[in-house]
């Protein structure tokens, strides 16, 4: 039996005021004054119902690097930000570069509930940019693998990429390249500028992104190819991304929250938890990033959720690893960023965390977001409120957030994933009754199916 | 003063407080019992993640003519290979009791990171982090200028309308960067001539000029020449593509040498490359500063450890 939910008046992103009952898995009903009895009961006054947040760019680190995270941990950070799809890169250990990993990396995600879990299969065998990995292998296997990265590396090689390319054509695959030219890059510590003068630190120069981007689009053009650019950050990349959209190039983009929030500035304090690749960047890159995702140049919001052991950050600069967690704070960074400045509305937040990052994953059950008949997967969220982000407000185990100690608006009060609650009152469900929940949820499935 | 990190943060009045207690420190040097007890029984810690014998000594002798105990750490290879982080070093270096630490890091910002961290509450001093800056190289070097051109006048002067031109290797010199905020905060106009490889992105912003051309830096009679050691690997990452297509265009030659004018100061930060960016004609000339600073360094140094130990000095 799985669980009956009916919300009561929440807000959906036109504004109109609504219930939401929602019954085996799915959307039921949606109107004013749902007449139906439900198991549970949410008050929704004052929240905005979203269809359930995607993330294409999570790393979970499990297999490998369990003392960073787990597939369990992330979900749970995932759900706590109001996600109920994430992505998982394939820099593990083993790399997902195998049917075997992808299997074994959706299968916990299924078993946990808390979220769907797609994974990302490697580009390269091993990450290392040499020879392509088995992609047909994950394309075909359990996991249907439709995104390949390298992530954390760039398909640096010019023929390989177009190969690849080329190849994932094949499977309806895309590949989501981390553009990153490794020459210009060599001991990159932040943004190339002023600033990274002033400091000593090495520069990684804008020019290192956008000319591996300005080559991929051009390459995906000639062999017809789909791309998906990775954590754009600099006002030149917008500008490419958007001459070869105008030129008809299949091409896709994502921003981070990080890289619509903050700046290079913060890096003068020599704080690691500012270090992250590509690194912050100048205030007028942070304006054209949100420029481009309003006027759809970049097409999703996307974390790069990057846990690290607290070791890896409580050193010098130089010594510390790259990275960010971003997943439980990735709404309320976009609300601060790019609703409350008014560049974007909530309808827009939809598409650009939800709808948008499904398709280009190829997740089904997001095309029409919140609707009857749809699959319930939701998140309400109060977009009024403001807290102080600390690390008590983190679920996954990486406490390497930049925005510990600074105030953020808006909060998740719920999630419901295929049906069942994932997150109330602002708290997780215990771990037991989501996994039982997701059982039933399968179960019901597989008969229905 | 709590801890010396930079010369970015020092005003005019902190700097020349700085330089006027150094000429109270190197009146010590001048005497027959070349000590003072001002830090007895205080631990000074040089920690050096770096080798630099020559700035180790000179701050053990600083500290040991203010009677402090000195303990020399050589903490080599940094926690990015196997050796201890510098959290646990810290930490390990509070429990022993250091009332004040001296670090040398490879690691641009790592003194900053020290101070900040809460691992250690003793001032920190900055003996050269990465390519960020060397603050007591900066002190030390505009005392020796002020020295020269004020002489036993020097106390609480600047070094208004100075003109000081720095060749080398500014990219990679954080003797170049504590020197561009320190001697400008004097008063001093500085000048960097280098091939634009060996420039920061972004120089433009900083308050200095720029020239590539070396002989047409010199031809404007500037105060003081300050050479940076180069480092030979450089021409393998192909910052320029030989050390003798360097020496020719950015050496102090003795031809170079020899159109300065007669007080013109030869100033360089050591260990120098003879023949590579200074002949020995010019290292040796009168011109040159070059064992005043090493004399100079000592003085600098007791009067920043006195400083930030005695707590004298005023604001953070």
């Amino acid at each position: 039996m799985t669980e009956t939910i009916l919300v009561r008046a929440a807000t959906l992103v036109d504004g109109t005021s609504t219930d939401i009952l929602v019954r085996d898995g799915h959307i039921a009903e949606l109107g004013r004054a749902i007449f139906a009895s439900a198991d549970r009961l949410i008050d929704g006054a004052g929240l905005i119902a979203l269809p359930g947040l995607v993330d294409l760019h999570t790393h979970l680190r499990e297999p490998g690097f369990e003392q960073s995270e787990t597939v369990l941990s992330g979900s749970r950070a995932a759900a706590i930000g109001g996600f109920t799809a994430v992505h998982a890169m394939a820099n593990t250990s083993p790399v997902a570069d195998t049917a075997g990993v992808v299997e074994q990396v959706m299968s916990l995600g299924d078993r946990h509930g808390y979220v769907t879990v797609r994974p990302i299969g490697a580009v390269t065998r091993g990450l290392e940019g040499q020879q392509l990995s088995e992609i047909g292998a994950m394309a075909n296997s359990r996991a249907r693998v439709r995104v390949f990265s390298d992530d954390g590396k760039c398909v640096s090689d010019p023929l390989l990429m177009r190969r690849a390319l080329e190849y994932v054509k094949t499977f309806g695959g895309v590949i989501a390249q981390h553009a990153q030219e490794p020459r210009l890059t060599e001991g990159a510590q932040m943004n190339e500028g002023t600033l990274s003068g002033e400091l000593g630190l090495a520069g990684w120069p804008a020019v290192a992104e956008e000319a591996i981007i300005a080559r991929d689009v051009l390459l995906a053009q000639h062999v017809g190819a789909r791309l998906h650019v990775c954590h754009l950050s600099t006002a030149g990349s917008v500008e490419v991304v958007r001459w070869a959209k105008a030129r008809g190039i299949d091409v896709t983009a994502e921003v981070t929250p990080h890289h619509l929030l903050l700046t290079e500035q913060l890096v003068a304090s020599y704080d690691s938890r500012y270090k992250v690749n590509p690194p912050l960047r100048r205030d007028e890159d942070v304006r054209a990033v949100r420029e481009g995702l309003a006027d759809g140049t970049i097409d999703i919001v996307a974390t790069d959720h990057a846990p690290h052991p607290v070791e890896a950050k409580d050193c010098e600069w130089e010594a510390a690893a790259f990275g960010m967690v971003g997943l439980e704070s990735a709404l309320s960074v976009v609300q601060a960023s790019v609703v409350d400045t008014g560049l974007l509305d909530w309808a827009d937040v939809a598409r650009v965390l939800s709808r948008t990052p499904a398709a280009i994953g190829q997740l089904e059950g997001y095309e029409r977001g919140i609707a009857v008949g749809a699959p319930a997967s939701f998140t309400l969220y109060d977009p009024s409120v403001s807290r102080i982000f600390e690390t008590t407000q983190l679920r996954g185990k990486g406490l390497n957030s930049p925005y510990l100690s600074t105030s953020l608006p808006g909060r998740v009060v719920t999630t419901v994933h295929h049906g069942y609650a994932t997150v109330l009152d602002g708290e997780l469900v215990e771990a037991e009754a989501v996994a039982a929940a997701a059982r039933a949820f399968d179960q019901a499935g597989a008969r229905n199916g | 003063m709590k801890h010396l990190l930079s010369t970015r943060d020092l005003s005019r009045e902190e700097a020349i407080t700085i330089l006027d207690v150094a000429e109270d420190m190197a009146e010590v040097a001048d005497r027959e019992v070349r000590k003072l007890p001002a830090l007895r029984g205080r631990t000074v810690v040089n920690l050096f993640f770096e080798d630099s014998t020559r700035t180790r000594i000179s701050f053990e002798a600083a500290a040991k003519r203010l009677s402090a105990d000195v303990i020399n750490f050589s903490a080599k290879g940094s926690s990015v290979s196997k050796g201890e982080s510098l959290k646990d070093t810290a930490q390990t270096l509070a429990a022993i009791g250091a009332d004040a630490v001296v670090i040398r890091h490879g690691s641009s910002g790592a003194p900053r990171v020290l101070a900040d961290s809460g691992w250690i509450d003793a001032p920190v001093i900055n003996a050269g982090d990465g390519t960020h800056e060397h603050p007591t190289q900066a002190l030390l070097d505009a005392f020796t200028m002020r020295r020269r051109l004020h002489g036993a006048g020097s106390r609480g002067r600047d070094l208004d309308g100075v003109t000081v031109t720095i060749v080398g290797d500014i990219l990679h010199s954080r003797v170049a960067r504590s020197n561009a905020w320190l001697l400008t905060a004097l008063g001093a106009s500085v000048t960097f001539v280098a091939p634009a490889t060996l420039l920061p992105i972004g120089i433009e912003n900083w308050p200095v000029t720029v020239l590539y051309d070396l002989d047409r830096a010199l031809a404007q009679r500037p105060d003081v020449v300050m050479m940076l050691r180069i480092q030979g690997e450089r021409m393998h990452a192909a910052y320029f593509p030989s050390a003798r297509e360097y020496s020719r265009l950015w050496g102090l030659d003795d031809a170079r040498l020899a159109m300065l004018a007669a007080d013109t100061m030869v100033m360089h930060p050591g260990p120098m490359n003879r023949g590579l960016e200074i002949s020995a004609g010019a290292a040796d000339s009168p011109r040159s500063t070059v064992l005043e600073q090493v004399a100079n360094g000592v003085s600098i140094r007791m009067a920043v450890l006195y400083l930030t130990l005695s707590g004298e000095g005023g604001k953070q």
